[in-house]
């Protein structure tokens, strides 16, 4: 049961199209659409809706001037932060200036969402164009500005330090500098965003469906904006067609309007996003610029690593600097660095905002390590794997206090591992040590190898819940606040449950993500649900048959720390003669006056035993069978994992093929192999995507010119390696269950491994990425012009 | 002014069904809110994702790409058709299931339309053309590795 | 991304759809009327709003349009054929196979299920296979309208990018693929990002060996390169095996979002020099 692949709960209804996703519900909804710049920076002159509304089916149109009160302020700053000093946040709707292509500056709302279209091509605005800042380092140049009154462009200056770096690097035998840079990509779920309300006039309540990662939040930015009680307002999160962090942020200007708009109409209301809007309108991450410079000895420990980084992150900064924490500190993975600084300048763009995509600064933070691991080994003419070997952390140094500050505000405390361990499982998956020769064997080919290896911060507080209820048919129901977007929670949850209550795994029933079931959450983010609702649920289960003991101790008069479950049956250990099925012990957990059936009867005043002396319910106890339990740890858990990969480079086409592709993955006690698997197969495809085939393309005006699945080069399945997976399992200390997170794992080391590889393979340094054929074959082009001053034939 | 509309009939999982709707209307908005069968999704409305990829015919087909009065009079199978008469899931939805060849489900319909017509016209097929059968549907959730190995799964126990 | 509302006609013959768009040419804006077939190219466009035609002329419905004959001559396509049919069509590859192997490179299995051979040549995009082919082949288009009807030659064909030579009024009611003739030898190939996006680049190539196998002419075709298909004639670079490098003295394509001018030349010359010796090939084969 926990840890048995089983297959997934939540498939049959997916599979048989009886999925609910947000646009499958609301069929009578009204539909709405927007208006949304086309420029990346420009004032708005006028807005003028005549033409609009000559369409038939308009129902309303909607600019910034029409939202009262808190409605129309600026986004909430999500995550504030000592160091962003200068956080800013768009309006739902523009006022007056907007500051990237896809920004929404007006409102539609129609009988469908055709006609709503139609008005929203009829609303003319009127802008003048200003300069636009396209690229970090013309950001950095400062020579436009995206917001008036952030000199520089600077949002955050974020600074991380241990030891003396300059010192350090001064004294060391060698000394590298170099820059490496990374291209934005983004989340890019199958299923856009979507945002359908529902006013109830007589309850004075609304309730709010969202393709979101987070809707006990949502609920919260509702109420505050739309000045409602948190009671009145409910968010359920549906069947959600892919997160990957994007989903993450909120409240979306059009979970606001949307809500908004449906109480003040009274009328059911629907947005879908559509895929251009997810383009243009939703959020991107990846970009950066880093410099670095490290000094390290003769064996390749690192002595000092100095590292200036300029982070991108966009128009706004509503989900705070985070990217720039996690990079700046995830920068560090297994090792043991002597003394480090990363400086991390974010600055503003006109372009989409950024906020974490799967993975979350990992990538580039990785990538950052990994290149200048590699390039430590060039140097000193050793053999990769063994200079990273001299700089891990020792499995008997944890936990490990790498000495910084992590993202949930905690110290940067590496919990358990076993990185040599790793080391060699990957090694012997790939077949490190025989390529060199396998390759000298076949002289026709470019074949070349790499391998990056990461630790990823999982399951960040500050908390999450779990509520169980067994019903008196014996049906287990689990609730927690966080959401689902396709990680199998159902399946896993209920695994934990089934095992924690000894039922068999079908009579459990698992809800996420919907506030009439449960209402404290945080989230689903930074790999965390696992660790947290799993622990959350598992704790529980552990009051839920705690009190089923003690119920049917007293009904078989028999001492509860002598009784256990099996198959959902209460009985005398080692003997099964006297039983109790757990759907017999709800009903006699809740005392009655009234009896429905024959089950119901044994419960009732007449029929029950006990003292006459004592409540039915007893002092301390509530009646039914249920229990409710939070799990909030002192910091995270990290996981961790090396990929490596062969590649061949075709070389006339310069066309990278990833030949294999090895993941060794720990992320402690596994709950179902089956889903973790297929979480990293997820990941690496991303990782994949990123490092070969993705990228937001803006031109220099701040047009984002590939919004299309045309020209945005999603991977198909002939594009994705196959992916061998191997698993090591050291479980966290830190929580019941001993789990770790796995969502992110995948896609963090990729864009590192592959630029290992094709340099292994061509002789030429990779220092950005993603790599077409095309950059690879300038690349060529210009070692080729080094090594021959004549131009090629 | 009111846009004209046309009656607009279509056999859908063996079931005639009527509805009105203007000439601009893409099939899988047809199906999705004029029929009621949102099984069908909608990832791009350009052709490229393949989540609304249902059967016209027989064959597969995008159904964003397709406007329901051109197919008027035709047969069209989506993903509610799939299972058996008892509802029993086809092989191509078992073995998806077997596989985890399915994370969100947000793809899923469009794969096993695509799959089961594949599997139909190229019953043991080899990798290389499972990859190309499956080559125009995209999935952001489970790298394709599982999908690959349903398709296998259902061609062997097909 | 929903399609702007337009005018709707169903003709059932070739009649109705030349009156119908005769009455579009006619109209007050004149070219607004378009012709609906497989739709795989056109309503992207409409989704995206990129195009707003008046009026479609849907001709779905028109049957005597779904032709497809394979003769000694050559493959004729009807403007109804899918892509997917003319693929399949064992007689048609018989008779000139570099057809199926071109079409196995347009888009994806799905959108070949709709897609059709005459709407993709009308739709002269440049990165796309067939017009590479027809000119390869000196093949025809064949348009009718309420004037009459007339063939247009390939190299008239593709005036410009997304240019066909077709007038207001006019439909394209079916192209012409002349046969591979004995000993010669035909071949496609291109170089994509992903596997069934337009390509960077792409030749359609053909070869002819005498009897002692010396190549006595060697032709090609490009995609991706031009705002047309270059038809280029290598018989002499083939003979010296100096194809690649002809092929890059003589193109001049442009840079695009997924690939610079230099590469696109460089790769035109390795897929020229890939498609000529695999076309050479097969014309000694067939000897």
């Amino acid at each position: 049961m926990f840890g048995d692949p089983v297959v997934r709960r939540e498939d049959p209804r997916l599979l048989a199209g009886q999925g609910r996703f947000l646009d499958d519900l609301g069929r009578n909804a009204l539909a709405a659409a927007f208006v949304r710049s086309p420029h990346a920076h420009a004032r708005i002159l006028d807005i003028d809706v005549a033409d609009a509304l000559d369409v038939d089916g308009l129902v309303a149109v909607y600019t910034w001037e029409d939202l009262p009160g808190r409605v129309g302020e600026p986004l909430p700053l999500l995550i504030p932060h000592p160091a962003l000093t200068h956080g800013r946040t768009a309006y739902p709707l523009a006022r007056d200036v907007v500051r990237h292509v896809g920004e929404p500056v007006a409102m539609v709302v129609a009988r469908d969402r055709y006609l709503a279209e139609d008005a929203a091509e009829r609303v003319r605005v009127e802008y003048g164009t200003l300069p636009a800042v396209v690229g970090l380092e013309n950001a950095a140049a400062a020579e436009h500005l995206v917001h008036d009154d952030v000199p520089g462009n600077v949002g955050a200056v974020l600074r991380q330090e241990t030891g003396d770096v300059d010192a350090a690097i001064a004294a060391a035998p060698h000394v590298l500098e170099f820059r490496l840079d990374i291209e934005r990509s983004a989340s890019t779920p199958l299923e856009g965003r979507g945002v359908y309300a529902r006013w109830d006039a007589d309850d004075g309540s609304l309730r709010v469906y969202s393709s979101t990662q987070t809707s006990t939040s949502v609920r919260a930015a509702v109420a505050t904006k739309l000045e409602l009680p948190p009671g009145k307002v409910e968010v359920i999160a549906p069947d959600v067609g892919g997160g990957f962090g994007v989903k993450i942020v909120h409240p979306w200007p059009e979970e606001i309007l949307v809500p908004w708009a449906a109480r003040l109409l009274d009328r059911e209301i629907k947005w879908t996003e559509d895929r251009r809007e997810h383009f243009v309108a939703s959020a991107h991450e990846r970009a950066q610029i880093q410099y670095v410079r490290v000094g390290f000895d003769d064996a390749g420990r690192v002595l000092g690593l100095d590292v200036r980084i300029l982070h991108d992150h966009g128009a706004y900064t509503p989900y705070g600097i985070i990217i720039p924490i996690v990079t700046s500190t995830q920068l560090l993975g297994p090792y043991k660095i002597g003394a480090y600084r990363a400086e991390v300048t974010s600055l503003y763009t006109n372009t989409l905002i950024v906020t974490p995509y799967r993975g979350a600064g990992r990538p580039q933070g990785v990538f950052c390590m990994e290149r200048t691991m590699d390039r430590i080994a060039r140097h000193l003419g050793r053999d990769r794997t063994e200079v990273r070997a001299v700089n891990f952390i020792r499995p008997d140094e944890f936990p490990y206090d790498q000495g910084l500050t992590f993202q949930d505000g905690r110290p940067l405390i590496y919990d358990s591992g076993d990185y040599p361990g790793l080391l060699a499982k990957i090694k012997e998956l790939i077949g490190w040590d025989g390529f060199a020769a396998a390759r000298a064997a076949d002289p026709s080919r470019r074949l070349g190898i790499g391998l990056a290896c990461y630790v990823e911060g999982t399951g960040v507080g500050p908390y999450e819940g779990g509520h169980v209820e067994i019903d008196p048919t014996g049906r287990v129901h689990v609730s927690t606040g966080l959401t689902s977007q396709g990680q199998g929670h159902q399946t896993a949850f209920a695994q934990i449950a089934a095992a924690e209550l000894g039922v068999p795994l079908q009579d459990v029933h698992v809800v996420t993500g919907d506030t009439r079931r449960f209402g404290y959450a945080v989230g689903t983010f930074a790999s965390r649900a696992a660790v947290m609702s799993g622990n959350a649920i598992a704790l529980a289960c552990r009051r839920v048959r705690a009190k089923a003991l003690r119920v049917a101790g007293e009904a078989l008069e028999a001492d509860p720390a002598d009784l256990e479950i099996t198959d959902g049956v209460v009985h005398v250990r080692g003997d099964r003669s006297a039983r109790l099925p757990l759907r017999t012990v709800a009903v006699l957990s809740n005392p009655l006056r009234y009896s429905f059936d024959a089950e119901s009867a044994v419960a009732t005043q007449f029929a029950v035993g006990g003292s006459p002396d004592e409540p039915p319910v007893p002092p301390g106890e509530e009646p039914g069978l249920e229990g409710r339990d939070y799990y909030s740890p002192v910091r995270s858990t990290f996981a961790a994992g090396m990929h490596a990969a062969i590649v061949e480079t075709d070389p006339d086409t310069a066309e990278v093929r990833v030949l294999r592709y090895a993941v060794v993955h720990d992320c402690g006690r596994l709950i179902n192999p089956r889903i973790v698997e297929g979480q990293i197969h997820g990941g690496v495809a991303q990782g994949i995507a990123g490092a070969l085939y993705e990228r937001m393309a803006y031109d220099a005006s701040g047009q984002l010119v590939n919004a299309s699945f045309m020209d945005f080069l999603m991977p198909y399945a002939t594009e994705i390696p196959h992916i061998e997976t191997d698993h090591q399992e050291t479980p966290s200390p830190l929580n019941p269950l001993g789990v770790k997170g796995a969502g992110e794992a995948g896609v963090i080391p990729v864009s590192a491994v592959i630029a290992a590889a094709v340099e292994d393979a061509e002789g030429i340094e990779v220092n950005a990425m993603p790599l077409s054929p095309d950059d690879l074959f300038h690349l060529r082009r210009r070692a080729a012009g080094r090594c021959h001053p004549e131009p090629p034939g | 002014m009111s846009e004209p509309t046309f009656p607009i009939e279509l056999t859908v999982n063996g079931v005639l069904r009527e509805a009105r709707a203007p000439a601009r209307r893409l099939l899988s908005d047809f199906l999705r809110h004029d029929l009621g069968l949102t099984g069908t999704h909608v990832g791009c409305e350009h052709g490229v994702c393949g989540c609304c990829t249902v059967l016209l015919d027989g064959d597969p087909v995008r159904s964003c790409l397709t406007f329901a009065v051109t197919v008027a009079g035709h047969e069209i199978t989506t993903v509610e058709g799939l299972a058996g008469p008892g509802g029993e899931p086809s092989t191509v939805q078992r073995a998806f299931h077997e596989e985890h060849a399915l994370q969100c489900g947000f793809c899923t319909p469009g794969f096993l339309c695509t799959v089961t017509a594949l599997l139909r016209d190229t019953p043991h097929p080899t990798d290389a053309e499972i990859l190309e059968g499956i080559s125009g549907n995209l999935c952001r959730c489970t790298g394709y590795q599982n999908i690959v190995r349903a398709v296998r799964r259902a061609a062997g126990e097909a | 991304m929903k399609p702007p509302p337009f005018g709707y006609h169903a003709p059932r013959t070739v009649g109705e759809a030349l009156d119908a768009l005769a009455r579009g040419a006619d109209g007050p804006d004149g070219g607004g009327t378009k012709v609906l077939a497989g739709g795989q190219s056109l309503i992207p466009l409409l989704n995206m709003r990129l195009a707003a035609p008046a009026a479609l002329v849907d001709i779905n419905g028109v049957t005597e349009l779904d032709g497809l004959e394979a003769t000694a001559e050559g493959v004729r396509v009807g403007a109804l054929a899918r892509h997917s049919r003319v693929e399949r069509s064992a007689a048609a590859a018989r008779v000139q196979p570099l057809l199926r192997r071109a079409l196995r490179h347009v888009a994806h299995p799905v959108i070949r299920n709709r897609g059709t051979v005459v709407g993709s040549l009308v739709h002269a995009d440049p990165a796309a296979e067939l017009p590479a082919v027809l000119a390869l082949l000196g093949g025809a288009v064949e348009l009718a309208s309420a004037r009459g009807r007339r063939t247009v030659r390939a190299r008239d064909f593709f005036r410009g990018p997304l240019e066909p030579a077709l007038e207001p009024g006019e439909l394209a009611v079916a192209a012409f693929f002349p046969a591979r003739p004995p000993g010669t030898g035909v071949a496609f190939a291109e170089f994509a990002r992903r596997h069934g996006d337009y390509a960077l680049a792409g030749v359609a190539a053909l070869a002819a060996v005498d009897g002692r196998g010396e190549v006595t002419a060697a032709r090609a075709a490009f995609l991706g390169v031009a705002g047309v298909p270059v038809v280029l004639d290598l018989t002499g670079p083939a003979t010296t095996g100096r194809v690649a490098a002809a092929v890059r003295d003589r193109l001049d394509p442009e840079a695009d979002l997924h690939a610079s001018a230099d590469y696109r030349r460089h790769l035109a010359g390795v897929l020229a020099e890939r498609a000529v010796t695999e076309a050479t090939t097969e014309a000694r084969e067939d000897r």
